[in-house]
């Protein structure tokens, strides 16, 4: 009998990029199996082609033994994959049971039933060992109950396989529990589940068995009870434990040793986001921010650079206390902060280069004091050289660069303004190898200089070489904190899985 | 705590429902001598503004989608005279508005192909839509045509429900005229579509969140093509009731009655972002509408007042909205 | 098209007409090199402008004629009317382009409009006051009504549709208040000058045109004031993490709209010496809408041109000046208006586009 889901030797290609290289995957009937891997892996471009979002390039999927090609995300539900994303993609203001039965209502004579829509959704929600008010309104339930009506509607339609895309990242851990216990009544009644994750707890509380991709190629299909999580860490960031190329020695700069910190967070936190932590900086310093994507870290620089409240905990520059409301606010207090969603919160698309980088500089003058123009190249003509900024010229609309050179945008942006402290979130995501090292010379630079930065990677040999204290974040809580000798790939690891690292001998 | 939160969302309409029995109640007190409280007021309430009634239904379903409709003064314009015209040169009435009909749907899908189709936003669409139509009534003819014909003045000698007699005589002393009975039929019909239909729940659907009633399989771009042709429709069939109480037909009538519309839907409790909102919710409204001016009239207060009433609550139920909107997010 | 075929066309006299066509083709010829969005409004305004020049006679044809007094002499033409009738428009497109660059867009214009011509008017004629106080006050009362909006919608968040409606649906009841539901009709010389009177020979609204538009270009180039709209307007997010503050922007530019609605009102009341609460600015927010989105500002927000608006503004009076031109009722010219307007939205669609390319056998950009 052929299992479920056969994903053969399936491939991906974009411009210059191989998102799947002939990736096998397989998911049996009454299994949950979780799919693992970073940024860039290739979990999400795999999805995207199972549930129809994307075509593939290569490569043969089965479903229940017959070859399947779901042109799109209805195609795919009509062939029996459901998926349930992060964003509740329901309708907020029509009822539960309508949501269930929302494009398919059973009707006579063109007339909706009600009464008949009543009883399918009942039987999908006591399928889910669940009880909820039918006729309620979708959005006054919490996410956690709206993700299990989006459960029901999949086993309305009647599906197969089930794909949960990072369906834990806004619950709370008693609604991970109840969903855990959904998942697992499902998985009983013999339906085909994929968990996409970054929690590893979540993974094995869960999951029957583990597939893990990188860098677009499948490193392994384990089962879970098998495979240590030291194990899984290693083999999804692709570094052996032990730190066979320690990176040269890093000491902070000499200002900077026995100085009080530019920016010292005591407690900081904000429910949904973080939990509260303790976390400071210094002139001449870098601190890395470093955990697995989903771990709390862009949530904490926002909360740093003002653009959410803090719910607790205070914030204290050059030992005076300080509420940071606003990004404005956080920029006079000379605080620079690049985001990690550079589409959503960096770049302004149609304004050219010279714009973009300028913006943050005036916006810190205020409107009435302009920048010259002249004073506008001359800035922006900097930064394209100093940062090699790829642009056909400055008056180029910045949403025809590459993400890479985006990027750079962003970061001249902020370095225009010349900060006392930068967070830098991701600053090297999307851009080859070369521009990587540039940048991170520049950080090196800049840090001699006297800045202040605080480096957010999930590269942890990136973060490692470039930081002299590390801050290790898992499931958006602070698990430790590095200095000096212990700042290597292995520790920092090791903090990360939650195990204490036994090769006490092989440190630097 | 579970009846606070269903109440929630229905809050705007009982608002609204509230506002109209305050104001009811209030004219009957303050006019008791003028018979506010008599049956034939209340009859009147639904008669004076029918026309606006029935487009507004129309424009309920639109606003509903989340788009929004500025052609219906215009194309209820068009419709009279265009109705008037063809009577004039010989066509029965029945048939003519019947083409009036079918002109009135095309025109509604025509605009809604450009905004389903095309990405053309409704605003803009709807806006040129008003002009086409305004001019077009001129082209059709210039003045305003007088309708002479035996089935107008049939329906107009029966076409209406008696309530009451008078005692002696027997003649009707109260009674709903045709055109208050189709306002009342077209409002059914409607709140029924809203309901029953898959058509309707598309709509509350779309209006609600088209991203997610894309990726749930609803019909994006068709039901929105249909909102607008049923809008059409709604403001010819306007055109058509407007007819029989003017008699006449005039290209240069209703000017601005979109925004009527876009009042009542509003202070109906319909949200102007679409998703939430009731057919009986633009009854009411119409009724408050209706309720103002007989108001004012009867205070002897000058008729401009009315448009500055109408701001006012307009502006006190968009806030109340705006606040239950906070506060849901905020609870979420 | 009549016998007067030959003679029908004018020969362009005075430096004016052909500085007129050497400045059109120098800047249809600037924009194709820049590829700037103004080039469809400028190219539609050129072609309007050729048909007139071969179908209709006289359109080109600039007098100079002394006025009634046989004191002041200044031009009379076709194109001069253009000017003079289009300024209200104008005004108003100046407002409405900054405010649809936030992303957002302002229904209220007209009746505040009306609001600011019936304030002046009673003003001078019923209180007595002399012209300039009783400007100066319905101007600031125009610029609070804008701030009203600005507030309705950078500080409780309201859609800026249903925002301004409120005032467009009230404001003329509020300014019949004033007027105690009267037309004030007014024959004070100041108040009269605005709208009739000539300065350099030319209609004194153009002085007013080119002075607010002088103004606005210096308040959004000379300052970063223009690059913070078009960046709160292309990508509110990344703006505010920038440090700029949108809602400080919008609020700003919803008063500003307001002011220059006033000012367009006190022309309109000055053209026909009256103040109609009912009819003064009546449908012109749409008029100014248009102008913009024909201009090349998208309604979605982002760059704008305000040279775009005033180019678009004057498509629409010319087209109607043409449609006036060749006896079309003034009722029916809404029609082809429609459908100039359509065909410039479809030809900005990007859907449209997409749809071309694919036919046209290329992959979409």
């Amino acid at each position: 009998m052929p299992e479920l889901l056969e994903m053969s030797g399936v491939s991906r290609f974009f411009p210059g990029v191989r998102a799947l290289d002939g990736v096998d995957f397989t998911v049996r009937r009454g299994e949950v199996h979780a799919l693992m891997g970073g940024n860039g892996a290739g979990k999400s471009t795999l999805i995207n082609v199972l549930t129809g979002v994307i075509p593939r390039d290569a490569g043969v999927i089965r479903l229940d033994g017959r070859p399947i090609s779901p042109s799109s995300p209805r195609a795919a539900e009509a062939l029996g994959i459901s998926t349930v994303y992060q964003e509740v993609n329901l309708i907020p203001h029509l009822s539960v049971e309508e949501n269930i039965c929302l494009g398919r209502q059973p009707a006579r004579w063109g007339a909706v039933r009600w009464g008949a829509i009543r009883g399918r959704a009942r039987t999908a929600v006591a399928r889910l060992g669940l009880e909820l008010d039918l006729a309620r309104q979708l959005s006054t339930y919490s996410v956690a109950i709206q993700q299990m009506v989006a459960l029901a509607r999949a086993l309305d339609i009647e599906a197969k396989l089930l794909v949960l895309d990072e369906p834990t990242s806004s619950l709370d851990e008693q609604e991970v529990e109840e969903l855990f216990a959904v998942v697992r009544r499902l998985r009983d009644q013999g339906l085909g589940v994929v968990f996409i994750t970054h929690f590893l707890e979540q993974v094995y509380a869960v999951s029957d068995r583990i597939t893990v991709l990188r860098d677009g190629h499948l490193v392994g299909e384990y089962a879970a009870a098998e495979l240590p999580r030291m194990d899984l860490v290693t083999k999804m960031v692709g570094r052996p434990v032990v730190d066979s190329q320690p990176g040269p020695a890093l000491t902070p700069a000499a200002e900077s040793v026995g100085v009080p910190p530019l920016l010292e967070a005591q407690g900081l936190g904000r429910r949904g986001a973080v939990q509260p932590m303790d976390l400071s900086v210094r002139s001449g310093e870098v601190v890395g921010l470093a955990g697995l994507l989903g771990s709390g870290r862009s949530e904490l620089a926002r909360l740093l650079f003002g653009v959410d409240r803090a719910d607790s905990g205070q914030v204290r520059v050059d030992g005076r206390p300080a509420r940071v409301r606003s990004p404005r606010h956080a920029m006079t207090l000379r605080i620079a902060f690049t985001p990690e969603d550079r589409k959503v919160a960096g770049i302004v698309p149609d304004l050219s280069v010279r714009e973009n980088i300028v913006l943050a500089m005036q916006a810190s003058r205020g409107p009435w004091r302009k920048l010259s123009r002249r004073r506008q190249m001359e800035v922006a003509e900097r930064y394209i050289g100093a940062l090699g900024i790829k642009t056909p010229s400055p008056e180029a609309a910045v949403r025809t660069l590459s993400g890479g050179n985006q990027q750079k945008v962003l970061l001249a942006r902020w370095l225009a303004t010349e900060p006392r402290l930068i967070i830098l979130d991701e600053p090297t995501r999307g851009i080859d190898v070369g521009a990587k090292q540039e940048i991170q010379k520049l950080v090196s630079s800049l840090r001699e200089k006297g800045m202040a930065i605080l480096f957010i990677s999930g590269e942890l040999d990136e973060v490692v070489r470039t930081s002299q204290r590390v801050v290790v974040l898992r499931d958006r809580r602070k698990v430790g904190e590095l200095t000096g000798a212990e700042v290597n790939e292995g520790r920092v690891m090791a903090a990360i899985a939650g195990h204490p690292v036994q090769e006490a001998t092989h440190d630097r | 705590m579970k009846r606070l939160r269903v109440d929630a969302k229905h809050i705007p309409l009982l608002a609204t429902a509230g506002v109209m029995v305050l104001m009811y109640v209030s004219g009957c007190i303050a006019f008791h001598d003028k018979n506010f409280s008599s049956l034939r007021v209340i009859v009147d309430l639904f008669g004076g503004n029918a026309f606006l009634g029935v487009a507004a239904v129309g424009a309920t379903f639109v606003i509903l989608s989340g788009g929004i409709d500025l052609s219906v003064g215009s194309v209820i314009a068009f419709t009279t005279i265009a109705v008037a015209a063809m009577v004039s040169k010989g066509l029965h009435p029945l048939p003519a508005m019947g083409l009036a009909l079918l002109a009135g749907t095309a025109f509604g899908a025509g605009m809604g192909v450009l905004v389903a189709a095309f990405r053309i936003p409704p605003f803009l669409v709807t806006l040129t839509g008003m002009f086409f139509a305004r001019g077009m009534g001129f082209v059709v003819h210039g003045l305003s045509i007088a309708i002479e014909h035996p089935f107008y003045q049939a329906v107009m000698r029966h076409g209406a429900i008696v309530v009451t007699r008078h005692a002696k005589t027997g003649a009707p002393a109260v009674q709903i005229p045709s055109w208050t009975i189709c306002f009342l039929l077209v409002a059914l019909a409607g709140a029924w579509a809203a309901r029953y239909t898959r058509f309707g729940r598309n709509v509350y659907a779309i209006g609600s969140s088209e991203h997610s009633a894309r990726l749930m399989g609803v019909p994006v771009t068709w039901t929105k093509v249909g909102v607008y042709a049923l809008a059409g429709f709604c403001s010819a069939l306007a055109g058509c009731v407007a007819t029989l109480y003017m008699q006449s037909g005039n290209a240069a009538s209703f000017v601005g009655s979109e925004l009527d519309v876009i009042a009542s839907v509003v202070i109906g409790g319909t949200l102007l972002t679409g998703g939430v909102g009731y057919v009986g919710g633009t009854v009411m409204g119409v009724l408050i509408l209706s309720l103002i001016t007989t108001l004012i009239t009867n205070a002897n207060i000058s008729s401009w007042l009315t448009s500055v009433a109408v701001g006012i609550l307009l502006l006190v139920f968009i806030v109340l909205q705006r606040v239950l909107a906070r506060g849901q997010s905020a609870a979420a | 098209m009549t016998a007067d075929a030959g003679a029908g066309i004018p020969i362009p006299h005075g430096a004016f007409v052909i500085g007129l066509w050497v400045a059109l083709g120098a800047g249809l010829v600037a924009c194709a090199i820049r590829r700037s969005r103004v080039s469809w409004a400028l190219a539609a305004l050129a072609l309007l402008l050729l048909f007139n020049l071969f179908f209709t006679k006289d359109f080109f044809v600039i007098d100079l004629k002394p006025d009634a007094d046989l004191r002041h002499w200044h031009y009379f033409g076709t194109l001069v009317d253009i000017l003079n009738h289009g300024s209200k428009v104008m005004l108003l497109a100046l407002g409405m382009t900054l405010v649809i660059a936030t992303g957002g867009v302002d229904l209220s214009v007209g009746a505040v409009m009306a609001l600011s011509a019936t304030l002046t008017a009673q003003a001078v004629v019923a209180w007595g006051w002399p012209f300039w106080a009783g400007a100066l006050m319905a101007l600031a009362v125009a610029l609070l009504a804008g701030a009203w909006n600005g507030l309705l919608v950078a500080g409780l968040g309201v859609q800026p549709i249903v925002a301004t409606l409120i005032l467009m649906v009230s404001g003329r009841g509020i300014a019949q208040l004033v007027s105690a539901g009267q037309i004030i009709t007014f024959s004070d010389p100041s108040y009269t000058f605005l709208g009739n009177g000539h300065l350099f020979r030319l209609p004194f609204t153009l002085t007013l045109v080119v002075a607010m538009l002088v103004l606005t270009s210096l308040l959004t180039r000379a300052t970063a004031v223009g690059l913070f709209v078009e960046a709160v307007g292309d990508n509110p997010t990344s703006s505010r993490y920038s440090g700029v503050s949108p809602r400080l922007v919008k609020f700003l530019v919803y008063s500003f709209t307001g002011l220059c609605a006033g000012l367009a009102g006190l022309i309109a009341a000055s053209n026909v010496k009256s103040a109609d609460a009912n009819h003064c600015g009546l449908f012109l927010e749409l008029d100014a809408i248009l102008a913009v989105v024909i201009g090349g500002t998208a309604l979605s927000g982002g760059r704008f041109s305000l040279i775009g608006s005033m180019v678009g503004a004057l498509f629409i009076q010319t087209l109607t000046t043409t449609m006036y031109a060749r006896n079309v009722s003034s009722d029916v010219a809404p029609v082809p208006k429609a459908l100039a307007i359509i065909a410039v939205c479809l030809l900005q669609s990007e859907v449209l586009r997409q749809k071309v390319a694919r036919a046209l056998g290329r992959a979409p950009r």
